[in-house]
């Protein structure tokens, strides 16, 4: 496995005449850029050397089969872990990223597969949960809800009948909503959502999946967590495959089909012709 | 939307929920707070009755409680003696520890925690400022106040730092403290047994006597509710229609008249009922100083736990203690704080049973003051599993504790029968509360 040992010429970096890039938009800057990412706890190598572009306004699906590394990579993303070696570059300044607390101030986001809301708590409470407003040193209600209102509304999440509802009389879809407003709320720039659509119905899934569109319409870069390649190749502009912790392909959506994501998830390599010029497989 | 009633296991219902379309089914009306969306009063009231009969009653079962104790003591009270102006100032004051007491456990609660120490607790805050005020040290009634406070304050520091540093269950942890404290307060007692506080020999020994045994002029009393409805009226009349003007969500211009309506009213049946002479040979008059004290820890309690960002934590971490954990909150302090404000608020209410008893002594029945703490809580309308309660159950469930107390003790029953009907009472209270939290819990679980 040292298909990922040298850092690869990554379609959203430098654009080296990589031919898979044609069908793909122009390239942008990254806004994180890691490069050779190792994390191990005690014997365990969780990570070998993981490359990763973030551009805005891009979505990124970040594939795996279970094990192969995708959560301890968004936890050094996230701050949560703090990787071995490596090197996190965010808008092309190199960052460490120690504590959330890090990840948060430089505009980092993470939506957590169990949502992380209190259920007692209403919609407004909830958005603003650990960072309320005060006035005086009093709770301002009227600037939260205001605050809250017109973050939904900029996401266009309507079916909610009233934000003072407590979240535990929301459906799964706009629980998912509540939770991505949350983290998009403080001006960040990257929002990393984990399995969003893992526990709901089809018609709950095309309303995040619209919700993830019009983040990446809004700028942000996204980075989407998922088994799921329906919603995968619905809604990814580009997509990361990791096994067994080492970066296997990472391209444009037109250099992938479904069935050339699952070889790469489960065999590391893929035969398949569109990916004949894809930067990950020459290596293989 | 239509799959918030489902059990547990059912696929969120996908046909009934639209993109975009918003949920107007029936069914949210029943879980959703009726007064966020209503529009009218009557509006209100459907949404509210239909919320009542889907579990989350509110505080429907302590009203109907409160309103079947009154009548069934005054029924069968002898010559209805329970309802006479003199009986019910004595309810007052006898619920007066409860309501501060239940009050206390309330913060505790709302994490989900508990805390079996406080009816001790409470006796050692009693026994504090008792002996302040004895002729040795001769302090102001009110520093002996305050240390009584400190002190309880500090009790509880202990506990909930063991609890969190140590990672010890709140149950056992208070349970060590309610022996401990229970035999260090028979040590600080001595030979005598006990303390006395009078209303004849020192200015502050009556001042603290008085807190329950001195009366407000009426014409203050008077002076004194026009000036709080006022200003409590006009706050939430100016708060609502502020909100409603901006188009944010509001409750319904009848519902804003009505609570004020309300407020009002229970301020001048209590100020009407305690300014009736109810004395036999020398008139007595006015309300007890314990009132109002009772009133503003209810307010301070209340704004605390409702306005500030210390309650708003508070909250989050009884509902969801990863979610708060991961929102930046300290789990530990705000833990900690529980317990330091439940012991507090103790020590205030064995201050008050300090001045009704008229001192303390070792016959104190801690166990059953706190079982009573918790009931009243409950009953109020407290959850027992945590993220949810108010300072105002507290006084509710601890007036239906005190009347249960007070009118079976007028119809002459001994000990036995009033911890029977405690007893009653308690498991009624916690159905109710497990019933609600079935009823909500299998809304959120469809959807987990």
């Amino acid at each position: 496995m040292d298909m990922t040992a040298e850092p690869n010429p990554l379609p959203g970096g430098v654009p080296a005449g990589g031919s898979a890039s044609v069908a793909a938009p122009a390239n942008p800057e990254p806004l994180l850029r890691l490069r050779g990412i190792s994390k191990h706890f005690g014997a365990v190598q969780a990570l070998y050397g993981v490359d990763l572009d973030l551009p805005p306004g891009q979505v990124t699906a970040l594939c795996g089969d279970n094990g192969a590394g995708k959560s301890v990579l968004t936890k050094c993303i996230a701050g949560i872990h703090e990787p071995d070696e490596g090197e996190m570059l965010w808008e092309g300044r190199q960052v460490h990223i120690r504590t959330p607390k890090d990840a948060a101030s430089l505009g980092i986001e993470t939506v957590y597969q169990d949502l992380a809301l209190a259920d007692n708590l209403d919609i407004v409470q909830n958005m603003f949960l650990g960072r309320e407003r005060v006035s005086s040193v009093f709770l301002d209600e009227d600037g939260m809800e205001r605050a809250a209102a017109d973050t939904l509304a900029g996401l266009r999440v309507t079916t909610v009948r009233s934000i003072r509802q407590p979240v535990a009389t929301l459906s799964g879809g706009q629980r998912q909503a509540v939770a991505v407003a949350k983290a998009v709320m403080w001006n960040s720039k990257l929002v990393m959502l984990d399995e969003p659509t893992a526990a709901l119905g089809v018609a709950q899934t095309a309303m995040v999946l619209e919700l993830i569109r019009r983040l990446k319409d809004h700028g942000l870069a996204v980075m989407v967590i998922s088994h799921n390649l329906n919603d995968v190749f619905e809604v990814a502009d580009r997509i990361a495959v990791l096994r067994l912790g080492r970066m296997v392909a990472e391209d444009w959506l037109s250099s992938f089909d479904r069935q050339s994501v699952v070889d790469f998830m489960t065999t590391g390599g893929s035969s398949r012709d569109v990916l004949a010029s894809g930067s990950s497989h020459d290596k293989d | 939307m239509a799959s918030i009633d489902k059990p547990a296991g059912e696929l969120p219902d996908t046909v009934t929920e639209a993109l975009s379309a918003p949920d107007l089914t029936a069914a949210a009306v029943e879980v959703i707070p009726p007064e966020i969306l209503a529009q009218s009063l009557g509006q209100y009231l459907r949404a509210w009755l239909a919320r009542a009969r889907s579990g989350d009653a509110g505080v429907l079962p302590v009203a109907i409680a409160l309103v079947a104790v009154t009548v069934v003591f005054t029924i069968v009270s002898p010559n209805h003696v329970f309802l006479s102006a003199g009986n019910l100032v004595n309810l007052f004051d006898q619920s007066a520890v409860f309501v501060v007491l239940a009050m206390g456990e309330g913060f505790v609660l709302l994490l989900g925690e508990i805390d079996l120490s406080i009816g001790y607790v409470a006796a050692i805050g009693g026994i504090v400022a008792a002996n302040l005020v004895q002729p040795t040290p001769n302090w102001p009634w009110w520093a002996a106040i305050i240390a009584a406070l400190l002190v309880c304050g500090g009790i509880g520091a202990i506990h909930g730092l063991i609890i969190t540093r140590l990672g010890m269950p709140a149950f056992v942890v208070t349970l060590a403290g309610y022996l401990f404290w229970f035999g260090v307060m028979i040590i600080i007692l001595g030979a005598a047994g006990g303390v006395g506080i009078t209303s004849t020999v020192l200015p502050n020994q009556q001042a603290l006597y008085g807190l329950v045994y001195s009366y407000i002029d009426p014409v203050v009393a008077w002076i004194g509710l026009v000036v709080i409805v006022g200003l409590l009226g006009g706050a939430l009349w100016l708060r609502d229609a502020g909100r409603r003007r901006s188009g944010l969500v509001a409750p319904p211009v009848g519902l804003t008249v009505a609570k004020i309506v309300f407020l009002a009213a229970a301020g001048v049946v209590v100020v009407a009922i305690c300014n009736v002479n109810r004395g036999s040979f020398l008139p007595i008059v006015g309300v007890p100083w314990v009132v109002p004290l009772v009133l503003v820890v209810l307010a301070i309690w209340t704004v605390l736990l409702e306005r500030t960002p210390f309650g708003r934590h508070m909250y989050a971490v009884g509902g969801n203690p990863e979610a708060a954990r991961r929102a930046g909150i300290n789990v530990s302090r705000v833990r900690t704080l529980a317990f330091v404000l439940c012991s507090l608020t103790a020590g205030l209410a064995g201050v008050i049973y300090c001045s009704q008893l008229g001192g303390m002594t070792t016959n104190i029945n801690g166990g059953q003051l706190v079982l009573y703490a918790v009931a009243a809580a409950v009953i109020g309308g407290t959850s027992l599993f945590g993220g949810r309660g108010r300072a105002i159950h507290g006084l509710l469930g601890g007036l239906v504790i005190g009347a249960i107390y007070n009118g079976l003790y007028l119809l002459g029953l001994p000990i036995q029968w009033q911890l029977i009907a405690t007893g009653l009472v308690l498991l009624a209270a916690v159905s109710v509360d497990a019933l609600s939290r079935r009823g909500a819990g299998s809304g959120s679980l469809a959807h987990a």
